[in-house]
Protein backbone atom coordinates (compact mmCIF):
# COMPACT_ATOMS: atom_id res chain seq x y z
CA UNK A 1 0.00 0.00 0.00
CA UNK A 2 1.26 3.08 -1.20
CA UNK A 3 -0.41 5.80 1.17
CA UNK A 4 -0.61 6.48 5.28
CA UNK A 5 -3.81 7.47 5.32
CA UNK A 6 -7.09 7.98 3.29
CA UNK A 7 -6.28 11.65 3.88
CA UNK A 8 -2.69 10.98 2.10
CA UNK A 9 -4.07 9.53 -0.62
CA UNK A 10 -6.98 12.27 -1.30
CA UNK A 11 -3.62 14.91 -0.51
CA UNK A 12 -1.92 13.46 -3.55
CA UNK A 13 1.51 15.36 -2.39
CA UNK A 14 -0.11 18.59 -2.78
CA UNK A 15 -1.39 17.70 -6.66
CA UNK A 16 -5.03 16.78 -5.42
CA UNK A 17 -6.79 19.58 -7.98
CA UNK A 18 -4.12 18.07 -11.32
CA UNK A 19 -4.86 14.30 -10.47
CA UNK A 20 -8.22 14.20 -9.30
CA UNK A 21 -9.68 17.01 -11.42
CA UNK A 22 -8.52 14.81 -14.50
CA UNK A 23 -10.53 12.25 -13.15
CA UNK A 24 -13.49 13.52 -12.42
CA UNK A 25 -13.70 15.28 -15.86
CA UNK A 26 -13.06 11.59 -17.54
CA UNK A 27 -15.59 9.79 -15.33
CA UNK A 28 -18.22 12.77 -15.67
CA UNK A 29 -18.07 12.82 -19.64
CA UNK A 30 -18.35 8.92 -19.56
CA UNK A 31 -20.75 9.31 -17.94
CA UNK A 32 -22.87 12.21 -19.72
CA UNK A 33 -22.00 9.72 -22.49
CA UNK A 34 -24.09 6.38 -21.53
CA UNK A 35 -26.34 8.59 -19.97
CA UNK A 36 -27.49 10.33 -23.37
CA UNK A 37 -27.02 6.97 -25.26
CA UNK A 38 -29.79 5.07 -22.75
CA UNK A 39 -32.08 8.30 -23.10
CA UNK A 40 -31.76 7.65 -26.77
CA UNK A 41 -32.22 4.26 -26.51
CA UNK A 42 -35.63 5.23 -24.94
CA UNK A 43 -36.88 7.48 -26.85
CA UNK A 44 -35.53 6.20 -30.31
CA UNK A 45 -38.46 3.58 -30.12
CA UNK A 46 -41.10 6.40 -29.87
CA UNK A 47 -39.33 8.01 -32.22
CA UNK A 48 -39.63 5.14 -34.63
CA UNK A 49 -43.33 4.17 -34.24
CA UNK A 50 -44.12 8.08 -34.85
CA UNK A 51 -41.86 7.61 -38.09
CA UNK A 52 -43.59 4.31 -39.10
CA UNK A 53 -47.05 6.08 -38.76
CA UNK A 54 -46.75 9.14 -40.71
CA UNK A 55 -44.88 7.07 -43.45
CA UNK A 56 -46.97 4.55 -43.15
CA UNK A 57 -49.86 6.85 -45.42
CA UNK A 58 -47.14 8.38 -47.80
CA UNK A 59 -47.81 7.85 -51.24
CA UNK A 60 -44.16 7.32 -52.22
CA UNK A 61 -42.55 4.09 -53.34
CA UNK A 62 -40.10 2.43 -50.41
CA UNK A 63 -36.61 3.90 -50.80
CA UNK A 64 -34.43 1.51 -53.07
CA UNK A 65 -32.17 0.72 -50.19
CA UNK A 66 -34.39 -1.49 -47.38
CA UNK A 67 -31.67 -4.39 -48.14
CA UNK A 68 -32.05 -5.03 -44.44
CA UNK A 69 -34.67 -7.72 -44.76
CA UNK A 70 -33.72 -10.81 -43.18
CA UNK B 1 -34.82 -11.81 -74.68
CA UNK B 2 -34.73 -12.12 -71.10
CA UNK B 3 -35.08 -8.62 -70.29
CA UNK B 4 -38.32 -8.71 -69.75
CA UNK B 5 -38.04 -11.00 -67.09
CA UNK B 6 -38.57 -9.07 -63.62
CA UNK B 7 -35.42 -8.37 -62.14
CA UNK B 8 -34.08 -9.92 -58.91
CA UNK B 9 -36.62 -7.87 -55.92
CA UNK B 10 -33.57 -4.72 -54.81
CA UNK B 11 -34.32 -4.89 -51.37
CA UNK B 12 -32.90 -8.42 -50.35
CA UNK B 13 -29.46 -8.93 -52.33
CA UNK B 14 -28.12 -11.98 -51.86
CA UNK B 15 -25.01 -12.12 -49.34
CA UNK B 16 -22.89 -14.82 -49.49
CA UNK B 17 -19.92 -15.77 -47.59
CA UNK B 18 -18.09 -12.81 -45.10
CA UNK B 19 -19.95 -10.19 -47.17
CA UNK B 20 -23.01 -11.20 -45.44
CA UNK B 21 -21.81 -8.97 -42.56
CA UNK B 22 -22.70 -6.03 -44.99
CA UNK B 23 -26.49 -7.05 -44.15
CA UNK B 24 -27.58 -4.05 -41.63
CA UNK B 25 -30.20 -6.51 -39.69
CA UNK B 26 -27.05 -9.61 -39.48
CA UNK B 27 -25.21 -6.66 -38.16
CA UNK B 28 -27.60 -5.32 -35.46
CA UNK B 29 -27.91 -8.81 -33.89
CA UNK B 30 -24.06 -9.19 -33.83
CA UNK B 31 -23.62 -5.71 -32.34
CA UNK B 32 -25.79 -6.83 -29.78
CA UNK B 33 -23.87 -9.24 -28.61
CA UNK B 34 -21.06 -7.28 -27.74
CA UNK B 35 -22.72 -5.26 -25.65
CA UNK B 36 -22.69 -6.52 -21.97
CA UNK B 37 -19.93 -8.63 -22.12
CA UNK B 38 -17.72 -5.54 -23.27
CA UNK B 39 -19.19 -2.78 -20.57
CA UNK B 40 -18.44 -5.85 -17.94
CA UNK B 41 -14.85 -6.03 -19.21
CA UNK B 42 -14.08 -2.17 -19.07
CA UNK B 43 -15.69 -2.09 -15.29
CA UNK B 44 -13.24 -4.51 -14.67
CA UNK B 45 -9.85 -3.27 -16.17
CA UNK B 46 -10.82 0.08 -14.68
CA UNK B 47 -11.14 -0.87 -11.55
CA UNK B 48 -8.11 -2.94 -11.84
CA UNK B 49 -5.73 -0.12 -13.90
CA UNK B 50 -6.56 2.18 -11.43
CA UNK B 51 -5.90 0.14 -8.37
CA UNK B 52 -2.64 -0.63 -9.40
CA UNK B 53 -2.13 2.94 -10.66
CA UNK B 54 -3.17 4.08 -7.17
CA UNK B 55 -2.51 1.91 -4.48
CA UNK B 56 0.75 -0.70 -6.13
CA UNK B 57 2.47 1.55 -7.97
CA UNK B 58 5.43 3.79 -6.35
CA UNK B 59 5.41 7.53 -6.67
CA UNK B 60 7.42 8.78 -9.03
CA UNK B 61 11.15 9.86 -8.43
CA UNK B 62 11.01 13.30 -10.15
CA UNK B 63 7.26 14.01 -10.61
CA UNK B 64 6.12 12.64 -7.35
CA UNK B 65 2.25 12.00 -7.34
CA UNK B 66 0.83 14.12 -10.34
CA UNK B 67 2.44 11.51 -12.53
CA UNK B 68 -0.96 9.27 -11.68
CA UNK B 69 -2.48 11.21 -14.28
CA UNK B 70 -0.29 8.65 -16.75
CA UNK B 71 -2.59 5.97 -15.97
CA UNK B 72 -5.86 7.92 -17.99
CA UNK B 73 -3.69 10.16 -20.31
CA UNK B 74 -2.50 7.79 -22.03
CA UNK B 75 -4.79 5.50 -22.72
CA UNK B 76 -7.28 8.37 -23.57
CA UNK B 77 -4.77 9.78 -26.03
CA UNK B 78 -4.23 6.54 -27.65
CA UNK B 79 -7.67 5.79 -27.64
CA UNK B 80 -8.27 9.34 -30.08
CA UNK B 81 -5.87 8.74 -32.37
CA UNK B 82 -7.02 4.50 -32.34
CA UNK B 83 -10.92 5.43 -33.08
CA UNK B 84 -9.98 8.13 -35.93
CA UNK B 85 -7.74 5.53 -37.45
CA UNK B 86 -10.51 2.72 -37.39
CA UNK B 87 -13.10 5.15 -39.16
CA UNK B 88 -10.96 5.63 -41.60
CA UNK B 89 -10.63 2.28 -42.31
CA UNK B 90 -14.45 1.54 -42.10
CA UNK B 91 -14.27 4.41 -44.88
CA UNK B 92 -12.31 2.88 -47.27
CA UNK B 93 -13.92 -0.21 -46.82
CA UNK B 94 -17.23 2.05 -47.11
CA UNK B 95 -16.32 3.83 -50.62
CA UNK B 96 -14.74 0.66 -52.23
CA UNK B 97 -17.23 -2.12 -51.57
CA UNK B 98 -20.36 0.25 -51.19
CA UNK B 99 -21.46 -1.34 -47.90
CA UNK B 100 -23.57 0.68 -45.88
CA UNK B 101 -22.88 -0.22 -42.54
CA UNK B 102 -19.67 0.35 -43.28
CA UNK B 103 -20.53 4.48 -42.97
CA UNK B 104 -22.74 3.46 -40.02
CA UNK B 105 -19.91 1.88 -38.22
CA UNK B 106 -17.54 5.36 -38.91
CA UNK B 107 -20.39 8.02 -37.74
CA UNK B 108 -21.01 5.69 -34.69
CA UNK B 109 -17.11 5.97 -33.36
CA UNK B 110 -17.18 9.73 -33.91
CA UNK B 111 -18.51 10.92 -30.44
CA UNK B 112 -16.50 8.36 -28.42
CA UNK B 113 -13.59 9.53 -29.91
CA UNK B 114 -14.09 13.27 -29.70
CA UNK B 115 -14.51 12.51 -25.84
CA UNK B 116 -11.38 10.60 -25.69
CA UNK B 117 -9.34 13.08 -27.51
CA UNK B 118 -11.06 16.18 -25.27
CA UNK B 119 -10.17 14.43 -22.07
CA UNK B 120 -6.41 13.46 -23.28
CA UNK B 121 -6.19 17.34 -24.00
CA UNK B 122 -7.69 18.08 -20.54
CA UNK B 123 -5.80 15.46 -18.93
CA UNK B 124 -2.83 16.47 -20.70
CA UNK B 125 -3.32 20.55 -19.32
CA UNK B 126 -3.91 19.51 -16.03
CA UNK B 127 -0.34 17.55 -16.47
CA UNK B 128 1.12 19.97 -17.85
CA UNK B 129 0.46 22.89 -15.13
CA UNK B 130 2.68 21.31 -12.35
CA UNK B 131 5.32 19.53 -14.64
CA UNK B 132 5.85 22.34 -17.45
CA UNK B 133 4.68 25.78 -15.53
CA UNK B 134 2.01 25.73 -18.08
CA UNK B 135 -1.64 24.49 -19.03
CA UNK B 136 -1.21 25.08 -22.32
CA UNK B 137 2.10 25.29 -24.78
CA UNK B 138 1.67 25.74 -28.60
CA UNK B 139 3.88 22.36 -29.19
CA UNK B 140 3.81 20.31 -31.60
CA UNK B 141 2.37 17.48 -30.35
CA UNK B 142 -0.22 19.60 -28.18
CA UNK B 143 -1.35 21.48 -31.23
CA UNK B 144 -1.79 18.34 -33.76
CA UNK B 145 -4.03 16.88 -30.77
CA UNK B 146 -5.97 20.10 -30.87
CA UNK B 147 -6.57 19.34 -34.85
CA UNK B 148 -7.58 16.20 -34.25
CA UNK B 149 -10.35 17.79 -31.83
CA UNK B 150 -11.45 20.19 -34.48
CA UNK B 151 -11.40 17.30 -37.03
CA UNK B 152 -13.64 15.31 -35.19
CA UNK B 153 -16.08 18.33 -34.08
CA UNK B 154 -15.51 18.91 -37.93
CA UNK B 155 -16.95 15.53 -38.84
CA UNK B 156 -19.57 14.97 -36.52
CA UNK B 157 -20.93 18.51 -37.78
CA UNK B 158 -20.07 17.71 -41.24
CA UNK B 159 -22.09 14.62 -40.66
CA UNK B 160 -24.85 15.99 -39.05
CA UNK B 161 -25.35 18.82 -41.41
CA UNK B 162 -25.83 17.27 -44.81
CA UNK B 163 -29.69 16.10 -45.16
CA UNK B 164 -28.89 13.09 -47.87
CA UNK B 165 -27.54 10.09 -45.97
CA UNK B 166 -25.62 9.37 -49.10
CA UNK B 167 -23.87 12.12 -49.42
CA UNK B 168 -23.59 12.57 -45.41
CA UNK B 169 -21.50 9.54 -45.53
CA UNK B 170 -19.91 10.14 -48.41
CA UNK B 171 -18.66 13.85 -46.89
CA UNK B 172 -17.54 12.14 -43.65
CA UNK B 173 -15.62 9.28 -45.18
CA UNK B 174 -13.76 11.94 -47.00
CA UNK B 175 -12.99 14.29 -44.02
CA UNK B 176 -11.78 10.97 -41.64
CA UNK B 177 -9.32 9.66 -44.62
CA UNK B 178 -7.67 12.99 -45.18
CA UNK B 179 -7.96 13.52 -41.24
CA UNK B 180 -6.31 10.64 -40.78
CA UNK B 181 -3.31 12.14 -41.94
CA UNK B 182 -2.87 14.03 -39.32
CA UNK B 183 -2.65 10.84 -36.76
CA UNK B 184 1.08 9.82 -37.88
CA UNK B 185 1.87 13.30 -37.25
CA UNK B 186 0.43 13.24 -33.42
CA UNK B 187 2.51 10.41 -33.19
CA UNK B 188 5.79 10.91 -34.23
CA UNK B 189 5.33 14.94 -33.47
CA UNK B 190 7.46 14.48 -30.46
CA UNK B 191 10.34 12.58 -32.88
CA UNK B 192 9.95 15.37 -35.41
CA UNK B 193 10.01 18.63 -33.67
CA UNK B 194 11.92 19.40 -30.40
CA UNK B 195 9.10 19.45 -28.17
CA UNK B 196 8.35 19.98 -24.60
CA UNK B 197 6.01 17.05 -24.78
CA UNK B 198 8.36 13.80 -23.80
CA UNK B 199 9.21 10.99 -26.32
CA UNK B 200 6.88 7.66 -26.51
CA UNK B 201 7.49 5.47 -23.03
CA UNK B 202 5.91 2.54 -24.53
CA UNK B 203 7.16 1.75 -28.12
CA UNK B 204 7.46 -1.48 -29.91
CA UNK B 205 10.92 -0.92 -31.41
CA UNK B 206 12.34 -0.45 -27.67
CA UNK B 207 11.98 -1.60 -24.04
CA UNK B 208 9.41 0.59 -22.09
CA UNK B 209 11.12 3.10 -20.13
CA UNK B 210 8.70 2.76 -16.93
CA UNK B 211 8.08 0.96 -13.93
CA UNK B 212 5.79 -2.61 -14.64
CA UNK B 213 3.61 -1.95 -12.71
CA UNK B 214 3.55 1.08 -13.51
CA UNK B 215 3.19 0.13 -17.47
CA UNK B 216 0.30 -2.86 -16.01
CA UNK B 217 -1.55 -0.20 -14.90
CA UNK B 218 -1.59 1.98 -17.54
CA UNK B 219 -1.89 -0.87 -20.32
CA UNK B 220 -4.99 -2.22 -18.16
CA UNK B 221 -7.20 1.05 -18.02
CA UNK B 222 -6.09 1.44 -22.17
CA UNK B 223 -7.54 -2.21 -22.76
CA UNK B 224 -10.68 -1.20 -20.45
CA UNK B 225 -10.72 1.79 -23.37
CA UNK B 226 -10.99 -0.25 -26.23
CA UNK B 227 -14.01 -2.09 -24.34
CA UNK B 228 -15.70 0.61 -23.58
CA UNK B 229 -15.37 1.89 -27.34
CA UNK B 230 -16.68 -1.06 -28.43
CA UNK B 231 -19.43 -1.43 -25.66
CA UNK B 232 -20.79 2.33 -26.88
CA UNK B 233 -20.05 2.02 -30.48
CA UNK B 234 -22.34 -1.33 -30.45
CA UNK B 235 -24.79 0.65 -28.93
CA UNK B 236 -24.85 3.62 -31.37
CA UNK B 237 -24.47 1.68 -34.62
CA UNK B 238 -27.45 -0.53 -33.03
CA UNK B 239 -29.82 2.66 -33.01
CA UNK B 240 -27.95 4.18 -36.29
CA UNK B 241 -29.17 0.97 -37.88
CA UNK B 242 -32.91 1.09 -36.78
CA UNK B 243 -32.94 4.95 -37.75
CA UNK B 244 -32.07 3.92 -41.50
CA UNK B 245 -33.49 0.54 -41.51
CA UNK B 246 -36.99 1.93 -40.20
CA UNK B 247 -38.94 0.80 -43.41
CA UNK B 248 -37.33 -2.52 -43.28
CA UNK B 249 -39.45 -5.35 -42.78
CA UNK B 250 -36.94 -6.64 -39.77
CA UNK B 251 -37.09 -3.22 -38.03
CA UNK B 252 -40.90 -3.16 -38.62
CA UNK B 253 -41.31 -6.33 -36.52
CA UNK B 254 -39.04 -5.54 -33.58
CA UNK B 255 -41.66 -2.27 -33.39
CA UNK B 256 -44.54 -4.61 -33.53
CA UNK B 257 -42.88 -6.92 -30.86
CA UNK B 258 -41.37 -4.03 -28.43
CA UNK B 259 -45.18 -2.51 -28.62
CA UNK B 260 -46.85 -6.12 -27.68
CA UNK B 261 -44.45 -6.11 -24.87
CA UNK B 262 -45.64 -2.82 -24.04
CA UNK B 263 -49.42 -3.34 -23.87
CA UNK B 264 -48.76 -6.46 -22.04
Amino acid sequence: MQWESWSAFWHMGGRAWYVWGSYAVCFALIALEVAQLMRARRTLWQKLRRLAMLENTDTLPPPPDASGAA
Amino acid sequence: MNEHRSPAPQDTPQLTGWRRFASPALCYRLAGHFIRPCTKLAIVLTLAGLYLGFFVAPTDAVQGEVYRIIFIHVPTAWMSMFIYLIMAFWAVVGLVMKTRVSFMLMRALAPTGAIFCFLALWTGALWGRPTWGSYWVWDARLTSQLLLMFLYLGFIALTHSIEDLRRADFAGAILALVGALNVPVIYFSVKWWSTLHQGASVSLSKAPSMATTMLVAMLLVALAAWAYTIAVSMVRLRHIILMRERRSTWVRALLDAQEQKETA
